[in-house]
């Protein structure tokens, strides 16, 4: 069965990432194990995004390896993504839920007491019906939220997943993610805000240029940067 | 009495043989477009989510023989389905199913063309979404074909316009014989040369009619289906 196959440990050796000549990720060596949400924090092109999307699988690294829980086979087993733009399919939000849950092998007699127990989960339960792309941004964003966690992740990624909300919306979304993280699902979230990084995070890697500048836990970070690129940018400078 | 009025005359009188005629191709027409549908688009969506040598060729073809002349198509047909062709011993040719054979043939590329740009587009959005949910590429392809469903009945339409007006198929692989492969594309091009011009009036007039009210009907329910699933 699923459960026995495991994506943790994440681990990243010498990895790689260039486009052309520039580099996007420089020799990351990282692992990513069960426990409190990271949040990775940096500039705008500082590679969090091709970050997340290696640690997905969705891109393959130039140099270096990128392992699942040892293996290094890229497909999802327990490890699911939220990006900054969800795509909805074009059906209802039950049927975005049902579509999830299905790729996710879940029995088709359980799918629609799953698809009630998420979108209750998600604060959406009342908008079933209601066709996924006309709900709003903040609502789409929980329904991607309640299709990743059809997949039953043990690592959940988040790329910026509230960078166009407003604070109402942002705040439901950080309660969902929450209450996953409380859940035992490890939470990787990439962010600029740092209200944000203060709200959710135990720990903290800092990205610039593609590469790994620092990685504490949260409150040494915000409090007591290490290096001047963190100090700068904890004080609002422009880092490049 | 003037040629539009007996036209007019003909359609309102109900003539008995001038509906069979329009029953015909109606029947011919839509049996093409949904035999077309059945292999056209999941082969349109096959092009577009796979990779190969020689891809580029074949979109190029498949695109150019979207303008395939009828005729060509019925000479081809035709030889297949001759007495002394490969498929002679069915005994089809100047039937209806020889007809239907035809059209398909002719609106395959046209339906497989635009469902393959349609999906190509819509798998660039689609992509990273269902990579991640880890989506096999039949589920793939089912997937973008319904949630393109709205974009596809507009090669549906294309498929159905193409079948409808054309002549050259149905005249050489049907034959265009009275009250059995007579199509109304046929008998005008018939009638008008035997200067039974109200006649003519009278089909191209219902043959105009029923495209029309065709593509209203699938553009109203392009429409309320799009209002309904977003």
């Amino acid at each position: 069965m699923r459960a026995t196959v495991s994506d943790l440990p994440l681990v990243l050796d010498g990895v790689s990432l260039l486009a052309g000549a520039t580099t996007i990720l420089d020799r990351l060596s990282l692992s990513i194990t069960p426990g409190a949400p990271t949040l990775i924090v940096g500039p705008n092109g500082s590679g969090k995004t091709s970050l997340l999307r290696l640690l997905m699988g969705l891109a393959a690294p130039t140099a270096g390896r990128v392992s699942w829980g040892g293996r290094t086979e890229s497909k999802p087993v327990r490890r699911a993504i939220l990006f900054q733009r969800p795509v909805m399919l074009r059906r209802t939000a039950a049927a975005n839920v049902a579509y999830a849950l299905a790729q996710a092998g879940t029995p088709r007699n359980e799918r629609a007491v799953r698809v009630a127990v998420l979108l209750e989960r998600v604060g959406l339960f009342d908008l079933a019906q209601r066709p996924a792309r006309k709900l709003s941004g903040g609502e789409q964003q929980r329904l991607a939220l309640a299709r990743a966690l059809a997949r039953e992740p043990e690592i959940l990624l988040l790329d910026e997943p509230t960078a166009s909300l407003d604070p109402a919306a942002t705040r439901s979304v950080e309660e969902i993610v929450l209450m996953a993280a409380q859940s035992g699902i490890k939470i990787v979230m990439a962010s600029h805000d740092l209200g944000q990084v203060r709200r959710l995070a135990g720990e903290v890697m800092f990205m610039v240029r593609g590469a790994l500048c620092e990685r504490a836990p949260a409150a040494a970070f915000l409090d007591h940067p290490t290096t001047p690129e963190a100090a700068a940018f904890l004080r609002g400078d422009l880092v490049i | 009495m003037s040629v539009e009025f007996s036209a007019w005359q003909l359609i309102l009188n109900g003539d008995a043989a001038l509906f069979a005629i329009v029953r015909l191709s109606l029947a011919v027409s839509l049996s093409a477009v949904a035999l077309a549908a059945l292999i056209g688009m999941p082969l349109g969506a096959l092009v577009a989510l796979t990779r190969f040598p020689g891809r580029s060729v074949l979109v190029v073809l498949l695109n150019a023989m979207m303008g395939l002349p009828p005729v060509v198509v019925g000479l081809a047909v035709y030889l297949l389905l001759s007495r002394s062709g490969p498929l002679g011993s069915m005994g089809i040719l100047f039937t209806p199913t020889a007809m239907i054979i035809a059209q398909t043939v002719l609106i395959i590329p046209i339906i497989a063309a635009l469902t393959r740009q349609t999906i190509e587009d819509l798998w660039a959005e689609y992509r990273d979404e269902l990579t991640a949910m880890d989506v096999s590429q039949a589920g793939r392809m089912a997937t973008l074909l319904w949630d393109a469903r709205f974009s596809l009945l507009t090669a549906l339409l294309a498929g159905f316009g193409r079948a409808a007006a054309e002549v050259g198929a149905v005249m050489i692989v049907g034959g265009n014989i009275d009250g059995f492969t007579r199509t109304m594309t046929t008998a005008v091009a018939l009638e008008t040369s035997k200067g039974n011009l109200p006649l003519a009036m009278g089909l191209g007039l219902v043959l105009v009619a029923i495209v029309l009210a065709i593509n209203a009907a699938a553009w109203g329910t392009r429409v309320w289906s799009e209002r309904q699933a977003g």
